[in-house]
């Protein structure tokens, strides 16, 4: 368990005073993923450097396992440093290291026997998939096999705790897919609990668990992934949220998110037409055919583009599950992308 | 004796030259240049690494250990090699002994050398991403480990580069330190070419100091590029 309770941290740079972190309560429980969303300045890296003590509060405590690290120094903190991994927006690998001597490398630091460090690296190659890369350098690899070589490395010491300062920023959104998968087959294979910083609301939604919302150095917001999404109180979580749906339907999202909370019955569809697809009475024709299904619209929009139009409509679907199957059939074969929202 | 002083045929009276003189100047410019060079690395990486350490800290203590060592590299690096030597007599003498022959050049080569040295030291470790160097302290290093596992091997490409540099600078300082008695090549110009108007040594001795300085440069250059693991071919 990591508790920080009452954090603030203030830096003095050419006599103006900053705070950085301020007031700042969290619990994070063991096994969990924890994420830290906000925009940049926000403090969400000043906090996190914390748990590890490269970065010591103003003021207020961080306790890890009971351990409290703002009070540590020397060898007690580089012990503690040693039973958490750290993983960085640039990866941070010693280019001058082959890919197994860098996994290697914390187990050299404590001085464990070769032999058995490069069996450790070894194995945890194949942990992270990068069979047959052992011996290139960093500078061969993309950043997406970097960023594995440097989980690999933050996982050798066995750590409790895994601290990811915006790991998967500097990468494209599907080695960010592919990075966002390890880490949660990490968690729960290894039960490792993981704290993500990031100011990406995706990487948040695919794989953490609780969440908290920083801005200006305050948490603004905190709670279940789930319930955060769905009722995002504060200005700024509002933001995050809508931004992490697809761009042209921004505006929507916070609306579909009301709207889930006040039908909370039925499937509930989303249709998109294309082109001529939105001329055809292809909904009455739906209900012709499975007449048992009750349809009720609960959003809808008709946007003109470039390519032609391009509608949307949410539709909550109710009654008997085969005639609803079969209705979501009868739209495939009219090729109308369906995507469901919220299954029964 | 020398049938003509002047023009340019008197660069190619080769029969003229004491090949046996001729090698053992060339051994002592070798000798002197790699004996001080050793101790330039040495010395450069240390005064380097405190430079290094020292710089941007609040700590009073660090503060005053930096600004007394960027004095010392400072003071000692504006100095003209020429003067030093004269300026370090009495020490040299007090240290080695004596005033002539190739060790007695040794003092004044290596304290000349080694603050440009350790400039580039202190450069090198900045160019090393801060982000790497902060991955280490939070997987628990100490700081010898930091030094000797990250600092170090991550600057390697810039240090031997700083080295080459340096050695190249050390052979010419090495000349001049045989004008005033040191040995070496740089002496046999001066003393067998020069001074008894022999122009085909002077020419022979400055060839073979551009060949001891090519072959400094061509072992340099390679083994930066076999140590820089950054380049992929």
């Amino acid at each position: 368990m990591i508790e920080l309770t009452d954090i603030s941290k203030t830096f003095n740079v050419r006599k103006k005073t900053i705070n950085a972190v301020q007031d700042v309560n969290l619990k994070i429980n063991d096994g969990e993923i924890y994420g830290i969303v906000g925009y940049s300045g926000a403090g969400k890296s000043t906090l996190v450097r914390m748990f590890n003590g490269l970065e010591t509060p103003s003021t207020g405590t961080v306790t890890i396992n009971g351990t409290v690290m703002s009070e540590l120094s020397g060898k007690a903190l580089r012990d503690e440093r040693q039973k958490m991994g750290m993983i960085f927006q640039y990866f941070n690998l010693l280019w001058s290291r082959t890919v197994i001597e860098n996994i290697a490398f914390p187990l050299e630091l404590t001085k464990v026997p070769k032999a058995e460090r490069l069996a450790k690296a070894e194995a945890l190659i194949k942990t992270v998939g990068l069979e047959g890369r052992e011996n290139a350098y960093p500078s061969e690899l993309s950043g997406g096999q970097q960023q594995r070589v440097a989980i690999a490395r933050a996982l050798a010491n066995d750590p409790k705790i895994l601290l990811s300062d915006e790991a998967t920023s500097g990468l494209d959104p599907k080695t960010t897919d592919e990075v966002l998968d390890l880490l949660l087959k990490i968690n729960k294979e290894l039960n490792i609990t993981i704290v993500v910083i990031t100011h990406e609301m995706h990487v948040i939604r695919k794989i953490c668990d609780r969440m908290a919302v920083m801005d200006d150095g305050k948490v603004v917001e905190e709670g279940s992934v789930f319930e955060i999404f769905r009722h995002p109180q504060e200005e700024i979580t509002k933001r995050f949220v809508s931004e992490e749906e697809t761009p042209q339907l921004d505006d929507t999202t916070v609306v579909i998110n009301e709207l889930l909370a006040q039908v909370p019955t039925g499937k509930i569809v989303k249709l998109t037409f294309h082109g001529d697809q939105a001329k055809l009475p292809i909904i009455s024709e739906m209900l012709r055919q499975f007449p048992e299904v009750d349809l009720n619209i609960v959003d809808g929009s008709i946007h003109q583009t470039q390519e032609g139009s391009i509608g949307t409509l949410y539709l909550q679907l109710l009654g008997d599950e085969a005639e609803i199957n079969g209705a979501e059939e009868y739209l495939h074969k009219m090729r109308v992308g369906t995507e469901v929202i919220r299954g029964e | 004796m020398v049938s003509d002083t002047t023009g340019f045929s008197s660069y190619f009276h080769l029969s003229q030259v004491d090949w046996s003189n001729m090698w053992s100047a060339t051994l002592e410019t070798i000798w002197m240049t790699v004996f001080s060079l050793i101790l330039v690395a040495i010395i450069g990486i240390l005064l380097g690494l405190l430079l290094f350490e020292t710089t941007g800290q609040t700590n009073l203590g660090a503060r005053f250990i930096n600004g007394l060592t960027s004095l010392f590299v400072n003071v000692f690096r504006s100095i003209p090699f020429i003067i030093l030597i004269v300026l370090l007599l009495p020490i040299t003498k007090g240290l080695v002994g004596t005033i002539i022959g190739p060790k007695a050049a040794l003092p004044s080569l290596i304290i000349s050398a080694a603050p440009f040295y350790a400039r580039m030291v202190e450069l090198a470790f900045h160019e090393i991403d801060h982000g790497v160097i902060e991955a280490a302290e939070a997987m628990g290093a100490t700081k010898a480990q930091i030094i000797f596992k990250v600092l170090l091997p991550e600057s390697s490409p810039a240090l031997v580069s700083g080295i080459t540099v340096t050695g190249i600078s050390l052979i010419g300082y090495t000349a001049m330190a045989g004008v005033i008695g040191a040995g070496g090549l740089g002496n046999l110009a001066y003393l067998d070419g020069f001074q008894a108007s022999n122009n085909t040594v002077t020419l022979v001795a400055t060839v073979i100091i551009l060949l001891v300085v090519f072959v400094f440069q061509i072992i340099g250059d390679w083994t930066v590029r076999h140590l820089d693991k950054r380049i992929t071919n």
